[in-house]
């Protein structure tokens, strides 16, 4: 793990009261084992059955109850759960770290799945704000339309919109891709620092604004670009992955690929000269 | 006794990052750290570079692609191989045994078959802290 390697030497950024520790040794090769035995079950996690399917009727349930339920039939190994009558409930379906074949028959509030990692989900409804913020992993397919930030801060895996999305959608993104069937609003992309984002109608203001890293595409017209985002030529590479996951993502197969914009970080922004400019004077 | 004092200050340089490697920005200079990555973070993975143990992991998952690991890179660490798992917030480096290709994909595609190997190990470090604080 990481430790602190102290300079011996006092600096004048020291002696003015600032650290000088270097952070060295995050290595975890002792944990390591390159032989280990082919194993596809995550510690902890329950080991569950696909062709184990059962329903759920929430109705009843405020969204504690339900996520509890949910959990309790994971760990009796059901593989496939239906959730009927969410009602536009609010955070039904979070904190999922397990594979999971998830369904809900209607739509979700706010905050639904959120911070899952593995489960692949299938809403035939909407979806309101914030729909699978912090997701690590697993596929998620919404059948209409969703709120605004749609997969905000998102790290890894597949969320997919058929219709159409509001403003901020991948805000703060860190990896994983988005991919939405119809428009997005404002700011999509805002602050955008890993990941993919397609967008098969029109996107509007602002697009990929203060974008760190990542890439955007988009088959319709651009509102506005933001602070730094910049279009790019398409590759060949980038066509036949696109062709791939929009088969994955049941949409737009034979859509038209040489109509689409590639936009990516300028990279303008890619400078630590803002950071902590009172110290830097001091240390130099 | 003045030439030694010179030859400990280049060392304290090299454990500091990758100067000295590539020209480096007047910014990188002044910071003592190279400013971005050393590798292609947006590579997109080629899938007829993939793996079998890959295979089998998506189809246990019951996903239809790499899913999560299309952003999992061979990077480096200290100027060795590594790749980095998320989940323990560190880099693993790979170990010298395992020979490496040139091509980039190649290398990427072993960097996730071993990282999922790393997750799913009963010694990963995980493994203890959800022991010690896991509430449900």
């Amino acid at each position: 793990m990481a430790n602190l390697k102290t300079n011996e030497k006092k600096t004048k950024a020291q002696s003015m009261g600032l650290h000088t520790e270097v952070l060295t040794g995050k290595t975890q090769q002792k944990f390591f084992n390159p032989d280990e035995a082919e194993n596809f079950f995550y510690w902890g996690t329950y080991d569950v059955d696909f062709n184990k399917r059962t329903d759920l009727d929430v109705h009843e349930m405020d969204c504690k109850d339900a996520n509890r339920k949910i959990d309790e039939l994971m760990s009796q190994g059901y593989g496939t759960i239906v959730i009927k009558n969410p009602q536009g409930k609010h955070s039904l379906g979070v904190g999922i770290l397990n594979k999971l074949n998830l369904i809900f028959e209607g739509s979700l509030g706010y905050f639904g799945v959120g911070s899952i990692d593995g489960p692949t989900v299938r809403i035939n409804g909407r979806v309101g704000w914030s729909c699978a913020e912090n997701m690590m992993a697993g596929k998620v397919v919404i059948e209409k339309n969703a709120g605004s930030c749609f997969g905000a801060a998102i790290r890894g895996g597949d969320l997919i919109c058929k219709g159409s999305v509001g403003a901020r959608t991948g805000i703060d993104q860190k990896g994983g891709t988005i991919i939405i069937g119809g428009d997005a609003g404002a700011f999509t992309g805002f602050m955008m620092q890993r990941g993919r984002i397609i967008i098969l109608g029109d996107v509007g203001i602002n697009l990929g604004d203060s974008m760190y890293d990542g890439t955007i595409y988009v088959g319709g017209k651009i509102g506005s670009f933001g602070s730094d985002a910049v279009e790019s030529p398409m590759t060949k590479s980038d066509i036949d992955w696109l062709k791939r996951k929009l088969r994955v993502a049941e949409i737009g197969e034979n859509f038209d690929f040489s109509k689409m914009t590639k936009v990516v970080a300028g990279k303008k922004l890619w400078n630590y000269d803002a950071l902590e400019p009172t110290e830097k004077k001091g240390a130099i | 006794m003045a030439k030694k004092k010179n030859k400990k200050k280049k060392k304290e340089k090299e454990i500091k990052g990758q100067l000295g490697k590539k020209k480096e920005t007047a910014r990188e200079k002044m910071i003592g750290q190279t400013i971005g990555y050393r590798y292609d973070v947006n590579l997109l993975p080629d899938y007829s570079r993939i793996t079998p143990f890959l295979k089998k992991y998506i189809e246990a998952m019951g996903w239809d692609d790499l899913n999560w690991l299309e952003d999992v890179h061979m990077g480096y660490e200290e100027d060795r191989p590594a790749v980095f798992d998320r989940n323990a917030n560190g880099w693993v480096t790979i170990p010298n045994k395992i020979k490496l290709p040139n091509n980039q994909q190649d290398r990427d595609m072993i960097a996730r078959e071993l990282l999922v190997k790393f997750q799913m190990s009963p010694n990963h470090p995980l493994v203890d802290l959800k022991k010690a604080y896991r509430k449900f």
